[in-house]
């Protein structure tokens, strides 16, 4: 098999190769007629996921270095490359990616019913700016990709919304633009200080974090800058509240997309840019102080509020907030099981809130409505859902044995010894999350089936379950043997965390030489 | 290593596969019952058989023990290494037998207690789910492998608590179940982030043999430690302030009451604190916390236990008060007492709730076949069961005489071993003579409100109404075979840990030996003379006798009224019948406002209002103010535009420069 794809060279064109095809593919989706749409993207998805696939094994473990990298001159006289690679942390983005937009192709096929072309040629040009994010090296390119991946979205939510599309659409346009455009003044501004410092003018993202410290005092602004943009992606508490009302009125695919993927980007961003390029800025302690701080409040709000949304995909929103809490105090605590662990929950809760969403789509498909208190006894009319809503519940609410376990425990294991209070505080989210998501399913599955409309609904069709047996396949087996992933990650986890320690260490005076100062 | 032992995975992966059967029959064939059958209790059966050969195995090798056997590596980073490893030693091999034993036995009396249940498969099929958690749970070399198997019997309880689902009152249990279950999670959290902390290992075997290094006798972390598992063991084992789950539990099948919630899960925390009685015994303070909660509770809900009519709330109440016995066995450093305490109860506990399970399901026949809708539970509605049930009616008086303290039966041992270790710390403290004295007053409510429950279901006339009489019947073989077995267990698991003064003294306590002299050298020797010994004895004889003889003497049965007709109870009555209000004040202090903050002040006020109203939209808002005004400048004439362009760009320029 590795003979093969060295003859075949795939190597050196995966990346590439991932890029163009879902391009490809929107032209193709584009120009069939509206009833074969769905297949082609379906095909194409699928195509993308294959190709994709072979890079497990292919990728070499033990290395922090970038692999499949390669560059192509894109307007070089102002050190713009198309340059992409990719570490460990990026792997498992791209097969999160590639993993889940056949799936949610799968879980449009019925929702969607007008504008057919449109809105797959929209997804496929979505899958081309999400693996861009995670696989460009050079920070214009990631800059552009990242605006890029905005318009498609847009679009899904304002015109295949619900009813209050727009309003959700606009507000999650202006959010995250106004936070990247802060994030495009900086990456100038690194773009300038280092070009003048050392007389290359390049987006490379190596050229610039060899040469971050010609920013010097202006660290804590660029910092400013990225930190604000990541933290509405992720989005962290107080940046989230265009969140719940992009999901409400997103349609299935799109929530599925934005919860599995996009929120992603925020938390990648932070361990790919901010805190290798501003080791220092991150790891001040009144920084250290607002991020821990808001993450753990984010921990623990996002779950209260969550529990009493009567809105169920509101309640999956909500839930997110809660969990990419983990995440962030996971990635400041910077321990090798905290990172790992951030990293593992980044992957588990695409799978399992993207799994929510698929339900919570499924259920508004049959009853049109979202409102969990429309639904009751639900285990008895369709057992199939009720089962694998539960399971999927289960592996949110972090049940060992399920993915959520594993993140979580490494994340709060890893955070105890730089943070425990913190951490102490961030366990109580078990709690919490077993509140909401028990609550939710016993008002949905459980209790009196006492609403005629809920007495003949349909179980999960074949189409329905080829779409979920693989998240749950996900779920279980992230859960019992995570090493896997652990292995791809170790080494560039291992990697930024000496990054950061040792340019915090010669870029900042350690705190030993801050107490000889008069 | 001796063969048998490493087949132990078998215990594990036996019940898995009757889940996965079983489950699968319930979602495609429900109505294929008699695969269900043969499935359920075929894989129990060979899992006990296993369970045996390994024990046996073990038993002939004592050096080589704990048997640490490793399958895969689970999570593995930077320092941390937890492998999906089992462990077999002689704590693990006790718990093996008594939970694949009763759960056999269990499992082919609800083949009788279900048969007509139209959810039958998937009660088989969370049935064995739960004995495969339970399983791991005490097979688990580390504290992470048996947190999988915690959660997972947690789990299984919410799943059978609400396994009526479809009656909000079962479903609002198995969640409380969950929950409650949680809260105590919570402390077994921190108890492993704590311990990893300071001996950088969560495997037993490596802590337990750091344990001495790595802490200080009575010091803070140690401390912490050992509360944070406390709680996590009050959660699992009911004991207060977290009990209250328990006896709501109730609500699933019977059947279900007998295995999980008396027999096997409630005891993980009795378990737990066994297993890491090095811990413990490192932090004294911790160990009297210990054993003053089971003290507490073991009085506390005896009270309770007093005036229930529901005949298995009466028998929850005991399980929380017997759990509270263990705890303080365990905690005044008995373990092996715990432990014994543990195996006796799991057999006449199990009896008294499958018995009970059999009366429920004889009254519960009657009704439906006369259409009638009383309690099928409440004592009120019973009376007389002995005619209709004999054999019910003697095996209960059994596991009653069993679980009161009858010299002899296997309940005397169990309670006296611990009051007895109890008394004798009192040399140490006089603290412990409080808590052995509450111990007692405990015992002597248990054999009242135990007689209490005996005389109004069996004795006396018959309460159920003239038509239902005459559907009342024994139950089929089925069910009753598996309670004689228990009820012989009953009487005589006594002989596993006879007290010093009789002859063949203390195997149990030998057999432990090598997973509890750890902890030896950190407790003084209990040293109590053979006269006092016999005294305790008398004096536990006298309370078991007085208690029985005072439920005789005090209580009518002839006088009770069907529970229709039954006056409303007034005083302390009412007090003890609604449970000290515990519930309500839960529910008033922290349930609902947790609810309200959440929904009024958290979201509809803060997110919704300040952060989404005032902070994100009042921004939208000002930049369209501003913007309305910006407009002005908008003059549409291109060399504007250029100019503004160019002055801005020189400005940032000159700024970043």
């Amino acid at each position: 098999m590795t003979e093969f794809l060295g003859n075949i060279g795939y190597n050196n064109w995966v990346l590439d190769a991932l890029l163009v095809i879902p391009l490809v593919g929107a032209l193709a989706v584009l120009s069939v007629p509206a009833g074969e749409a769905k297949k082609v993207a379906l095909g194409v998805t699928l195509v993308e996921f294959l190709v994709s696939v072979p890079l497990w094994w292919t990728f070499q473990i033990g290395t922090a270095a970038m692999q499949f990298q390669h560059a192509y001159p894109w307007i070089p006289g102002w050190g713009i490359y198309y340059r992409v690679g990719i570490d460990g942390i990026s792997l498992l983005m791209v097969l999160l990616t590639t993993l889940t937009m056949p799936l949610a192709v799968l879980g449009s096929w019925n929702y969607i019913k007008d504008k057919l072309c449109p809105y797959y040629a929209l997804l496929l040009v979505l899958t081309t700016g999400m693996l861009g994010v995670f696989v460009a090296l050079d920070l214009f390119m990631f800059y552009v990709l990242w605006e890029v991946m905005l318009i498609p979205m847009y679009f899904l939510i304002g015109v295949w919304g619900g009813p209050r599309r727009l309003y959700a659409a606009i507000k999650f346009f202006i959010y995250t633009f106004v936070g990247s455009l802060l994030m495009l003044v900086a990456i100038l501004a690194i773009y300038y200080m280092v070009g003048d410092a050392t007389g290359v003018y390049s987006f490379a993202y190596d050229h610039l974090l060899e040469n971050i410290g010609a920013v010097g005092s202006w660290g804590f602004w660029l910092f400013g800058a990225f930190a604000l943009a990541f933290a509405i992606k992720v989005p962290m508490f107080p940046f989230h509240t265009w969140l719940p009302d992009a999901h409400v009125e997103a349609p299935t695919a799109a929530s599925v997309i934005l919860a599995g993927i996009l929120l992603k980007m925020g938390t990648y961003g932070f361990l790919r840019f901010a805190l290798p390029f501003f080791p220092s800025e991150a790891m001040h302690p009144t920084v250290v102080t607002i991020v821990v701080g808001l993450a753990v409040i984010g921990i623990v709000y996002g779950a209260l509020v969550a529990m009493v949304q009567p809105d169920f995909k509101k309640l999956v929103a909500y839930s997110s907030v809660s969990h990419l809490g983990f995440v962030m105090l996971g990635i400041w605590a910077l321990t090798q099981a905290s990172v790992a662990g951030a990293i593992i929950i980044m992957v588990s809760h695409g799978i399992s809130t993207g799994a929510l969403f698929f339900l919570a789509g499924m259920l508004s498909e049959r009853r049109h409505t979202r409102e969990i208190a429309a639904f009751g006894g639900l285990a008895k009319v369709v057992p199939g859902l009720a089962v694998v809503l539960t399971v999927v519940a289960l592996s949110s609410i972090g049940l060992p044995g399920t993915n959520g376990f594993v993140g979580e425990f490494l994340v709060l294991i890893g955070s105890w010894g730089p943070y425990p209070w913190a951490t102490a505080v961030a366990a109580t989210g078990v709690i919490f999350a077993a509140a909401y998501l028990l609550w939710a399913l016993q008002r949905i599955i459980y209790n009196k089936l006492d609403k005629p409309e809920n007495e003949h609904l349909p179980d999960l069709s074949k189409r329905e379950i080829l779409v979920l047996a693989p998240l749950l396949a996900c779920i279980l087996w992230i859960g019992l043997y995570p090493k896997p992933l652990l292995d791809r990650i170790e080494a560039s986890t291992e990697h930024l965390i000496t990054t950061v320690q040792e340019q915090r260490a010669s870029v900042a005076p350690t705190p030993g030489s801050e107490e000889q100062v008069p | 290593m001796p063969t048998s032992v490493g087949w132990v995975w078998l215990v594990v992966v036996l019940p898995f596969l009757g889940f996965l059967a079983n489950g699968l029959i319930s979602l495609v064939k429900p109505q294929a019952k008699s695969a269900v059958s043969f499935i359920g209790v075929g894989v129990l059966v060979a899992a006990f058989a296993v369970a045996v050969a390994v024990v046996a195995g073990l038993s002939q090798d004592q050096q080589g023990a704990p048997y640490v056997l490793t399958y895969w590596s689970w999570m593995t980073v930077g320092g941390l290494e937890i492998a999906a490893a089992l462990q077999v030693d002689q704590l693990s091999a006790v718990m093996l037998i008594v939970v694949t034993g009763v759960s056999a036995l269990i499992h082919v009396f609800s083949v009788g207690y279900m048969r007509d249940d139209p959810g039958y498969p998937r009660y088989f099929a969370f049935l064995n789910l739960f004995v495969f958690f339970m399983v791991l749970l005490v097979l688990g070399a580390s504290f992470p492998v048996m947190f999988v198997g915690w959660e997972g019997v947690g789990l299984c309880s919410y799943l059978l608590i609400g396994f009526w689902y479809l009656d909000k009152v079962n479903a609002d249990a198995g969640k409380k179940a969950f929950l409650m279950n949680r809260i105590g999670d919570f402390g077994f959290l921190i108890a492993m982030f704590l311990i990893f902390q300071a001996t950088g290992s969560l495997a037993f075997t490596e802590v337990f043999e750091a344990a001495p290094e790595a802490f200080t006798i009575n010091g803070e972390i140690i401390t912490l430690i050992t509360w944070a598992l406390l709680r996590g063991g009050a959660g699992k084992s009911a004991q207060i302030p977290l009990y209250t789950w328990l006896p709501d539990a109730m609500a699933g099948p019977t059947p279900v009451s007998a295995l999980i919630h008396a027999a096997t899960m409630v005891t993980a925390g009795v378990y737990l604190v066994a297993r890491s009685n090095i811990l413990f015994a490192m932090a004294p303070v911790s160990s009297v916390v210990v054993a003053t909660v089971g003290a507490v509770t073991a009085l506390f809900a005896a009270t309770i236990a007093l005036k229930q009519w529901d005949i298995k709330k009466v028998l929850a109440y005991s399980t929380v008060s017997q759990l509270g016995y263990m705890f303080l066995g365990v905690g005044v450093g008995a373990y092996a007492g715990g432990i014994f305490h543990l195996v006796t109860h799991a057999f006449f506990k199990a009896l008294l709730f499958l018995g009970s399970g059999s009366v429920i399901f004889a009254l519960h026949r009657a009704y439906h076949a006369t259409h009638s809708h009383d309690d099928a539970q409440d004592m009120r509605n019973m009376g007389g069961m002995r005619k209709f049930m004999p054999w019910t009616f003697a095996v209960m008086w059994v596991a009653t005489f069993a679980i009161a303290g009858i010299p002899g039966l296997s309940g005397f041992f169990s309670k006296d071993g611990i009051l007895a270790v109890a008394f004798a710390r009192g040399h140490d403290h006089p603290v412990f003579y409080l808590l052995w004295l509450m111990g007692v007053i405990a015992a002597l409510l248990t054999a009242f409100y135990m007689t209490r429950l005996m005389l109004y279901t069996f004795h006396g006339p018959s309460r159920t109404g003239e038509g239902e009489q005459r559907h009342l019947a024994e139950a089929p073989w089925v069910m009753t075979g598996p309670l004689v077995v228990l009820a012989l267990g009953s009487i005589f698991a006594g002989v596993l840990n006879l007290p010093h003064v009789l002859p063949n003294p203390g195997w149990l306590e030998h057999w432990l030996e090598p997973v509890t002299e750890l902890s030896h050298r950190y407790w003084n020797e209990v040293h109590l003379a053979a006269s006092t010994e016999w005294l305790l004895m008398a004096v536990a004889t006298a309370i078991a006798v007085a208690g029985m003889a005072g439920a005789v003497i005090m209580l009518k049965p002839e006088k009770l009224k069907a529970a229709k007709e039954a006056p409303a109870e007034t005083g302390i009555q009412k007090v003890l019948l609604k449970k000290w209000y515990v519930d309500e004040i839960y529910d008033a202090l922290i349930v609902r406002p947790t609810v309200w903050m959440s929904r009024n002040v958290l979201w509809k006020f803060f997110d919704a209002g300040v952060i989404d109203g005032a902070m994100v939209n009042g921004s939208a808002w000002t930049a369209r103010a501003v913007g309305f005004v910006g407009s002005a400048v908008q003059t549409g004439r291109l060399a504007w535009y250029l100019l503004v362009f160019v002055i801005g760009t020189l400005v940032l320029l000159r700024a970043v420069m």
